[in-house]
């Protein structure tokens, strides 16, 4: 079985998507000769050429913004922004558009366009290029927001992003991009819209996604030392969220801990904190703990490591609602 | 300075078909390949889109919109430029083009009913008439005409996009990143820009230092052509070559049409606090509907018979909109919850069965 990074898993899931379908093509800045900056799309523009595989000028709205036009006319863009601190120009084509066309065209134009966002910090990198964003897009009626967290999912959620007939914001773990797994691609097994149980634990639950789900293992792994049994629940979709998975495990466990890199307040941990109290307070023995990002402007790269969860401050989350 | 190139050297020049007084410039410089239906056509589809228009900016004066964007003064800009497409040819609009949307012939209500509050995006079949929803966020649209036109591009279809704004939106990042799109990747896309003088209640002057709007054109790398918008033939030989350059593989074209709006922003402005009466009169005499009558009672095309059907045809539009809008209830309220996804997802199916039992308890 061969060995893949998450990064080659969604090169992948590119070349699978538009080998199957003519409809795809890929578009952004660098995407191109240069196979984008993390190399996502590497060498598909020799396979696809330049009509499919698009070198945009670099304007981030333009390139959702004309991506729309490209869907409404039948294709299936899938748009890269090259950093999340970048999307921002393209906010209001998301916001105002992609995710509004659909309902206020009743159906009529739907469309079928992924935004690819490399997403998060821990590269070591300036300012502007470590952001979580994932809460803009999860508060947006109209978006699916999806964040794999391993070189297979990475794969199938890709494609199933793809696949997806209604906008996805496809949100990369640029830290993780490099990590590994034996994978026989193409990747079918497993019903992946559902969360992913990554460990099995009867102590705590840990719902987490993305970059943070490394985070959450390895502190798993630690508790178990411990004699502390950590469900470990990677969401894997964040809209639409697999509640079930999460309150089967919560009912189980009494107790949660939710941890993201992003800034707590307003946060995704603090919809999925609410939404666990709402559907059944009584089974929790302790309130919802968030261990995520400070209130704060994401930091310079040699204090950055301060500021992302870290394996204590989840073990200090875990003995928290241990010990409430 | 030797190197410094000069925006004061650009022309200011419109182009010109029919004199405000409806005589021919002589020296025009254009094919004029239109037969006397074409003619008739052309004012038939601009009475029809002045008194719907009219009686749109009534049903808000009764309460029966909630707001209304009147184009009265623009409708030679737009009938002129919407005549030279083909009717595969799309078109993304703001949401000041009824004039387009006359030519294609959309049921009035079904535009109307975005303003009523029935739908957001109206209620008109956009495959069938290929005009997209009104674009409501400024110059947004701009880019998705061009993203169109490069998906016909793609497939060899011989497919122009239109694409239609202010000259506020000239302001807007969307504007210039679609326009250097376009440029770059010689997209089969027409930028209509209908110049009306203000955004709401800033001028011009205060929008751009450009001597025109016509001439960011050339900062992109392809054509832009100013002219008379309150000429429906300058603007519909305009357009006709900028959609013909289109069509051709020779990219885009900025039009900038000079017009004037003559009502309010909306029906919710008031002009008077930013403009003189004036300033009105004088384009008022610049009528574009009366300049083209008088050059179409000279060359003999309009008879008093056909300009009373046009009046009529008019008139039953208006009372047939009147119709359909008065009283129109509501949609369904359960579509709210229909198209937000392909399918509800579980946490849209919990909302909708809690929305469902909070209509019941009311």
């Amino acid at each position: 079985m061969p060995t893949i990074t998450l990064a080659q898993g969604l090169n992948e899931a590119l070349r699978y998507c538009m080998q199957r379908d003519d409809r795809v093509v890929v578009m952004g800045e660098d995407v191109g000769k240069a196979g984008g900056v993390f190399r996502i799309t590497d060498k598909l523009q020799q396979e696809f050429g330049e009509q499919r595989v698009i070198d945009t000028p670099l304007a981030e709205s333009g390139i959702v913004g004309t991506g729309i036009g490209l869907a409404i006319y039948g294709f299936k863009p899938v748009c890269e922004m090259q950093f999340d601190g970048f999307t921002y120009p393209a906010f209001e084509q998301i916001t105002s558009h992609l995710a509004k066309y659909r309902s206020r065209t009743m159906g009529k134009l739907p469309l079928s366009v992924v935004v690819r966002i490399p997403y998060g910090g821990g590269i070591g990198a300036v300012e502007h290029h470590s952001e979580s964003l994932e809460a803009y897009f999860t508060h947006t009626a109209g978006l699916k927001v999806v964040t794999p967290s391993t070189p297979s999912d990475a794969f199938a959620l890709l494609v199933d992003a793809i696949e997806d007939p209604d906008p996805v914001i496809f949100l990369e773990p640029k830290r993780r991009y490099w990590i590994r797994e034996d994978v026989e691609l193409p990747v079918t097994n497993g019903d992946r819209r559902k969360a992913r149980i990554v460990r099995e634990g009867t102590d705590v639950t840990i719902l987490t996604y993305g970059p943070s789900v490394r985070t959450v293992e390895d502190a798993a792994e630690e508790a178990a030392k411990d004699g502390v049994a950590c469900e470990v629940i990677d969401l894997r979709w964040l809209n639409p969220l697999d509640l079930e998975t999460i309150m089967t495990s919560v009912k189980k466990t009494g107790r949660a801990v939710v941890v993201t890199e992003a800034p707590i307040t307003g946060s995704f941990s603090a919809e999925l904190a609410a939404r666990i109290a709402e559907d059944d307070f009584l089974s929790l023995h302790a309130p919802v703990i968030r261990v995520g990002g400070y209130d704060i402007p994401y930091p310079p790269a040699k204090v950055e490591d301060l500021y992302l969860p870290d394996l204590d401050r989840v073990l200090d989350a875990v003995d928290a609602v241990l010990n409430y | 300075m030797k190197g410094f190139v000069d925006p004061g050297s650009v022309s200011t020049e419109s182009v010109q078909v029919l004199k405000p007084d409806g005589t021919l410039v002589p020296d025009h410089g254009y094919d004029i390949d239109l037969k006397e239906e074409d003619l008739r056509e052309i004012y038939r589809v601009m009475i029809l889109t002045r008194r719907i228009d009219q009686e749109s900016t009534n049903l808000q004066r009764q309460g029966e919109l909630g707001v209304y964007t009147p184009a009265l003064g623009q409708e030679g800009a737009q009938v002129g430029a919407a005549y030279a497409l083909e009717p595969q040819d799309w078109i993304f609009p703001s949401y000041r083009e009824l004039g387009f949307a006359m030519l294609r012939g959309v049921q009035p209500s079904h535009i109307l009913h975005l303003f009523r509050g029935t739908w957001h995006g109206g209620l008109f079949d956009y495959r069938e008439y290929c005009i997209a929803p009104y674009a409501v966020p400024i110059a947004t649209q701009t880019l998705h005409a061009v993203g169109f036109a490069t998906g016909a591009k793609i497939d060899g279809t011989n497919t122009v996009a239109i694409t239609c704004f202010g000259d506020g939106a000239t302001s807007e990042g969307d504007f210039h990143e679609a326009c250097n799109f376009a440029g770059v990747w010689k997209t089969p896309v027409v930028f209509f820009c209908q110049n009306n003088q203000y955004a709401i209640s800033v001028p011009l002057a205060k929008q751009t230092a450009a001597p025109t709007i016509a001439v960011k054109a050339l900062g992109y790398g392809f054509p832009g052509v100013r002219v008379d918008g309150n000429d429906v033939l300058a603007s519909y030989v305009v357009t006709r070559e900028a959609v013909r350059r289109a069509r051709r593989g020779e990219g885009p074209t900025l039009i900038e049409a000079v017009t004037y709006r003559r009502g309010p922003h909306s029906t919710a402005d008031d002009p008077s606090r930013y403009r003189t009466d004036e300033e009105l009169n004088t384009w008022e005499a610049l009528d574009p509907i009366a300049r083209f009558e008088k050059y179409l009672e000279t060359e003999g095309v309009l008879t008093a018979e056909f300009k009373e059907q046009c009046d009529a045809e008019g008139r039953e539009a208006a009372s047939k909109l009147r119709k359909e809008i008065v009283g129109a209830g509501p949609l369904d309220p359960n579509l709210l919850f229909e198209h937000v996804y392909a399918e509800r997802t579980p946490n849209l199916e919990e909302q909708f069965a809690q929305f469902k039992r909070d209509q019941e308890g009311q």
